[in-house]
């Protein structure tokens, strides 16, 4: 790998070598290092691009990496990856895409991933979106994500998109078993002439599972941001959703929130705020010698930690 | 020291003409010095306050702070000149930790110890609150006492503080006189301008300022100003015009 594909690989997955555990690194379309455990498996699939990785009941405090980096402008992929993840595991697993786009042709990298999650296993997944690239090529990601969750299972899922991502239409969709918990947070900060949504669509469909979906997110400039959370209550159930939303400049941010009960104990809950940075919070990091500026980006860095 | 001269703020009010908040007042603060401004609810004294801090700009007059004219300087320079201000409502932030706080108003890299001083100063156990957020989940009171704390870190020649005493408790009440007495009592040649209506703090002050209908009504030693004012208690002139 070059030193623009390392420095997109840092940035989605925080890894300055290789890391420990399962992997596997694909850059500009191609596979290009693969690492497999005594527990975890890794795929090619013979019918389509993407992998399946197998992830052996009893796993526990393992981990799997699979970055994708796309430095060659002009680019575009669909990969289908699939996460078979047994009953009683606890992993942890970093997805992520980096786009270096400095040429003037579309780069875009589109996934599904679909995670099969076993009975009371715990998985963590942690997905970081990023551009950068001074080319007039766009950088688009269209991830998707489907997540079907087994009796007893948690699920955490965390996404971030700070910056350099010109378009993005993000969906999750998770279904959950009884006893099954989710809890989603998204961090989402679009700038310039970007556009993001993201939509959530959560089916309670189990006695006593449960889902929170967090998103805080800040749109600056011209950029447009549209977020859509559907909670469905099918059973007895906890759902909560919260839209917690900076506007700047001449940012537009849409929140559609949507709960449904159809069950007499789903007890479902929708929170949605936009607003601008208020001003006594600017003056009050002024008073502490910061300029408009620096106050600013230090309420904006602080939202979004 | 602080120079006030001339000063006027007018805003517009309901009919469309300009209310005078603050009306041509002359006030000088020497260095070294604890003063408390005080008197009745709506007299300019909190509007005052932020002309000083530069959060509201005067209609017409000056502020000189060290001989220095500071009329027209925004916030950001005037703390950097050396004021700090106390907000009377502080602020919330999502995010923002109480050590993120402090450490900006410390203006440098602080060590959790160095955190932890300042928070103990003013009755926060460190170990409670240096990693929470300054947003909803703290209390008034709590909240009150961070903001005095990030004053504090800052230790700058001028400190203004707009009603410290609103919305605490009694026992924090205490302490807050304590910080004050050490902060008096401590600073080389700093200034402490507070806000109160609180007969404690006018008790601990070297000067008492009295602000009423935008104008200084009496300025004087305490010994002086206090005793007057502790006999207008509960007087009221409507109330007495209406028994004459």
């Amino acid at each position: 790998m070059d030193a623009i594909q390392k420095e997109l690989l840092e940035q989605v997955a925080g890894l300055h070598e290789v890391p420990a555990g399962a992997y596997n690194i694909r850059a500009n379309g191609e596979a290009v290092a693969r690492n497999t455990t005594a527990h975890i498996d890794i795929v090619t699939k013979t019918d389509k691009s993407g992998i399946d990785i197998v992830i052996k009941p009893g796993t526990k405090k393992e981990s799997v990496h699979i970055p994708v980096v796309l430095s060659q402008s002009g680019l575009t992929e669909m990969v289908y990856n699939d996460f078979h993840v047994g009953d009683d595991c606890d992993v942890t697993i970093v997805a992520g895409c980096g786009i270096h786009n400095s040429g003037d042709q579309m780069s875009r990298h589109d996934g599904v991933h679909t995670f099969y999650i076993g009975k009371n296993s715990h998985v963590k997944y942690v997905e970081k979106h990023y551009g950068s690239g001074d080319g007039a090529g766009e950088r688009i990601m269209n991830p998707e994500t489907v997540v079907i969750l087994g009796e007893n299972s948690f699920m955490e899922l965390e996404t971030v998109q700070i910056r350099g991502v010109d378009s993005t239409k993000r969906s999750t969709r998770a279904t959950l078993a009884k006893g099954a918990k989710i809890i989603v947070t998204e961090k989402l900060m679009t700038h310039g002439k970007q556009y993001a949504e993201t939509s959530f669509d959560v089916d309670l469909n189990g006695e006593g599972s449960s889902a929170n979906v967090i998103s805080r997110a800040v749109a600056k400039d011209d950029s447009h941001q549209l977020f859509l959370a559907k909670i469905n209550g099918n059973n007895r159930c906890a759902g909560h959703s919260e839209c917690d939303a900076i506007i700047m400049d001449n940012a537009r941010i849409s929140a559609i929130p949507e709960i449904t009960a159809n069950h007499l104990d789903a007890e479902l809950i929708h929170e949605a705020a936009i607003g601008k940075i208020a001003g006594d919070q600017i003056v009050k990091l002024m008073t502490l010698g910061l300029t408009e500026a620096e106050a600013e980006a230090q309420i904006v860095n602080g939202f979004l930690k | 020291m602080l120079q006030l001269e001339n000063l006027s703020y007018q805003v517009p009010d309901a009919s469309d003409s300009q209310r005078e908040i603050i009306k041509n007042l002359n006030l000088t603060i020497d260095d070294h010095r604890f003063i408390v401004i005080t008197g009745p609810n709506g007299g300019g004294k909190s509007t005052l306050a932020k002309l000083i801090m530069g959060i509201e700009q005067p209609t017409e007059g000056r502020i000189l702070f060290n001989g220095k004219d500071i009329t027209r300087l925004s916030v950001t320079e005037r703390a950097k000149c050396g004021i700090s201000f106390a907000f009377q409502q502080p602020v919330r932030f999502k995010g923002i930790k109480v050590k993120d706080l402090i450490t900006l108003a410390a203006g440098d890299a602080l060590s959790t110890a160095g955190a932890c001083e300042y928070l103990s100063k003013v009755g926060l156990c460190a170990r409670d609150y240096i990693n929470r957020d300054v947003d909803a989940s703290l209390s008034g009171g709590e909240l009150k006492r961070i903001e005095i704390a990030t004053v504090i870190a800052r230790n700058t020649p001028l400190s203004v503080f707009d009603e410290p005493e609103a919305g605490i408790d009694l026992w924090s009440f205490n302490n807050l006189i304590k910080v004050f007495e050490e902060l008096r009592d401590t600073g080389d040649h700093r200034s402490l301008i507070i806000i109160s209506h609180q007969e404690r703090i006018l008790n601990i002050a070297d000067e008492i300022v009295v602000i009423a209908d935008g104008r200084v009504k009496a300025q004087g030693r305490k010994e002086d100003i206090l005793p007057e004012l502790l006999q207008d208690t509960g007087s009221c002139r409507f109330y007495q015009e209406v028994q004459e």
